[in-house]
Parts: C-alpha cells; structure tokens; sequence
C-alpha cells in the first residue's frame, strides 16, 4: 500500500518538474523577447501558453486522485499538498510569460524605439529565482528556499526603479505615454513572476519543515 | 492544556512474566477530550490500555511498575476497590459482546450488578444510556428483544449504552469499530464526538484515519515504548519524531 502511494508520488513529482521545465523555458523565451523587442518569439510565447494549462490541470487531477484514494499523511501530506501550490505558481508564472509577450508585441509594433529602462538585470533575478525554487524542489534544500525569499526584496527594489524612471520620462515625453505604460507594465509581470517564484520557495519550507512561512513569518506555534 | 487532568500515567512498566511489555510510559488523558493510541500491532497499546482499569490484573505472573493516577488517585493503590473503578472507567471490545439477553437487560445489567433495584431508576437510566449511545430511536419498540437480533453496529453501540449506564468517568475502547462496516463505523465515531464532552474517552484502533478523524491528542507506541504523542493535527500533518512519520505514512519495515 504504501509503496504503491510512493509510486504514485514520484511520479507527482516527474509531471511537475516536466511542468517546471517548460514553464522556466516560456521564461526564459519571454526574457529573450524582452532583449530583442522580439515579435515572433512574443507570439510562440502566447501560441504555446495551452499547453502549460492543460498539464497544471492534469497534475491537479492527479493530486486529486491520489488525496481521495491514499489518503496520505504527514510528509506525504505536505508533499502533494505543495506540489498543488507549486502547480498553481507554475501556471501562473506561465501567465506572467504571456503577459510580457503581449507587452513585447506591443513595444515591437511602436514606433518609439529608445529604451528607457533596461530590465536584464531585473528579468536575470527573477529567472534564478524560478530556476532555484524547483532546484530547491528537487533537492529539498532549505536554504536555497530561503535565499529566494531574500532575492525578493532585490526584484522588488528594481520595480521600484522602473516606476521611478518610467515615471520621469512620461513627463519628458507625453507623447509616447501609451510605449511607457507597456513597458511599466512588464516590471509588474517580471515582479509577480518572482513573486510566483517565492511562493515554491515558502512551498518548499513547508514541505520540509511544515511551516508556513507567508506573509514574512512561521504562523505556526 | 488547558484541560482538566483526568488520568496521569507515570513511568509505568507492565511485565508478562519476564517480558517487558511495555516501559517506562507517562502519559496524561484529560477530561472531555478523546486520545487515540496508535501504533503496529504487538506495540503494547491494549497492553497499555488494560493496564488504565487494571484489566490485566487477572492474567497470571503479570507485574506493573509506576503510577496510574485517576484524579490524582493511584488506581494500583491496594485499598482500591476493583469493581468500584471500573464502574468509574467502563470499556468497550473490540468485537460486539452483548449478554443473551434483551435490550433492556443488557444495559440495566451494569446497574443491577452494582446493586440498584428502583425499577423506575433503572427504566430511567436505560433510556438515557440507548439515548446517549444514539440506539435509542431504532429499538424503542424492541428493548425487551433479545439483543442478539440487532446488526453489528447496533450491538456495539448498545455496548456502549451498557458501559454508559453506570455513569464512567472514562471510557476505554479497544478498536470498537474494527468489526464494523463504514456506515456503523461513521455512527460510532459520531457517537465519540458526542460523548467526549461528558466523558475522557481513551481509544485504541488500527484504523490511522480513524485516530485522526476521532482524537484530540493521538499517542503512537512502538516495541513497548510511547514513542510520541501530540496533538492529533499536528502528528498527522508534521511528527516530530522519524519513526513516527514512518509508521504513520506506511513505511515501516
């Protein structure tokens, strides 16, 4: 019996990194178009987003089946406990993706061709982040985990840059208001991209530790 | 816990000659709140059980050491009535075992044991008990039929109106739902939950998701040891212990 549910979690965990790959590759295509002012990678982005919808709802099945058949407990609890958070965080970082392509487009399409805010470094941070949120997955590494959560504060940070920056120039250049608000907003996608990013890592605490670590501390005790 | 202290086991070791069947475990049980002890079977947990209402006293060349307090009592103390503490901590078996009596007899039995004969009374009491055991509206027509008739689940909570009826402070049970079917199995831990707030109910059972499911504080022992005991939630979502997160996720052995 309980073999047969370690069968059944291992292969919870093949389908959500299968998930996590193609996730941080939609990632890393969005960052690139980013760069590149890129249409046509904006565009596989936003062609291909089905796919990652229909494997979160696949692995929410799973996970559904497994709660109602095995009834797990303790570690294993927790474990398709996170596996379902991370699923969530997954897609919703795959959404983030297609929100930056669809800003891409629109930058691409502009006719204002300066940059005004450069966001390599900003889009690099969030990437590690997701890519060491499902190393810490994988490897069940606590203090990967938690040096995500500090990454945080630094994505954050250059947000707030953005805004300043982008704010400035929309008064220098009214005329070009709508190119700016398209490129403000791909700080807000890159931010909850990484916010996405910190949840797996509080999902991973929790599945080490059974702590909830939300919203800056452990609720627990 | 901010409960009131029912029971209070301490140190106590019990020997079946010279095995050790169970060492050095204090536990404490209190008062409206049901504890479950869990663990592989041969783990000492009926052992233990038995030793709370000195059940094992009869079983030949066996031995206990340390104290078992009931409200701060020890219950191994020589001037102890056997008979008078086990009208204040009842038991309920594993197996259905009702009297080949009628209904009615088998819960006034206790009573008329412990030397009651207002007929009144007992009719009163009978009633309250089959109420409390929640049997009360399926044989009201029928208590003076043979109790052998009823199905399974009705015998057993019909064991349980008997044990109620002498009014107990604790109930002990030992898997009583492990013969049962899911429906019956549902009733009796409906049935827990009800009780609970008028009686310390200490239960044994096999059936993990029916520890989480009934108890407040869940114990889990291992070779004659208590391994660990915690809140119920709280040892099926994160055991502090490995060997407990072992046995109560299926990987043992």
């Amino acid at each position: 019996m309980a073999r047969f549910l370690q069968k059944e979690l291992e292969k919870m965990k093949k389908m959500i990194l299968s998930l996590g790959t193609i996730v941080e590759e939609r990632v890393h295509m969005a960052i690139k178009a980013i760069e590149t002012k890129n249409a046509d990678i904006a565009a596989r982005i936003i062609q291909s987003d089905h796919e990652i919808d229909e494997m979160e709802v696949e692995v929410e099945e799973e996970c559904l089946k497994i709660l109602a058949l095995h009834q797990p407990v303790a570690v294993d609890l927790r474990f398709l406990i996170a596996v379902i958070k991370i699923n969530n965080d997954l897609e919703r970082i795959g959404d983030q993706a297609v929100n930056i392509a669809e800003r891409v487009d629109i930058l691409a399409k502009s006719k204002v061709h300066d940059v005004f805010f450069d966001y390599s470094q900003m889009a690099q941070k969030a990437e590690t982040m997701l890519k060491n949120s499902l190393d810490a997955f994988v490897n069940l590494d606590i203090d990967l985990a938690f040096e995500i959560l500090a990454m945080d504060d630094e994505v954050d940070n250059i947000k707030h840059e953005a805004y300043d920056l982008i704010k400035e120039e929309m008064k220098k250049q009214p005329d070009c208001i709508g190119y700016l608000i398209n490129l403000l907003l791909i700080s807000r996608h890159l931010e909850r991209l990484a916010d996405h990013a910190t949840n797996i890592a509080e999902e991973v605490i929790y599945l080490i530790e059974g702590d909830i670590v939300r919203h800056g501390k452990a609720l627990t005790d | 816990m901010d409960a009131d202290l029912k029971m209070s086991v301490k140190q106590l070791n019990f020997f079946y000659d010279k095995f050790k069947a169970l060492e050095n475990i204090s536990l404490d049980f209190y008062a409206g709140h049901v504890t479950a002890l869990i663990g592989p079977s041969g783990c000492g947990k009926s052992t233990f059980l038995r030793c709370l209402n000195r059940m094992n006293d009869l079983i030949p060349k066996s031995r206990v050491e340390g104290k078992i307090l009931l409200d701060n009592e020890d219950i191994y103390d020589c001037a102890v009535n056997v008979a008078t503490l086990r009208s204040r901590i009842g038991m309920v078996f594993q197996k259905p075992n009702p009297f080949p009596k009628t209904i009615f007899e088998n819960v006034a039995y206790g009573l008329r044991v412990n030397g009651i004969k207002d007929k009144t009374l007992i009719a009163d009491r009978v009633t309250e008990s089959l109420n409390q055991a929640a049997l009360w509206d399926e044989v009201k027509d029928r208590i003076y039929d043979s109790a052998l008739e009823l199905s399974g689940g009705q015998q057993q909570r019909l064991c349980i109106a008997r044990a109620l009826a002498i009014k107990p402070e604790v109930i002990l049970m030992d898997e009583p739902a492990s013969a049962l079917d899911p429906i019956a199995t549902q009733k009796i831990e409906e049935l827990i939950h009800q009780l609970k707030k008028m009686f310390t109910i200490i239960i044994v059972t096999h059936n993990m998701q029916q520890a989480a499911r009934v108890s407040d504080i869940t114990a889990f022992f291992y070779m004659g040891k208590l391994i660990e005991t915690d809140k119920t939630d709280t040892l099926f979502t994160r055991p502090k212990l490995k060997q407990t997160e072992d046995y109560i996720t299926g990987r043992f052995g």
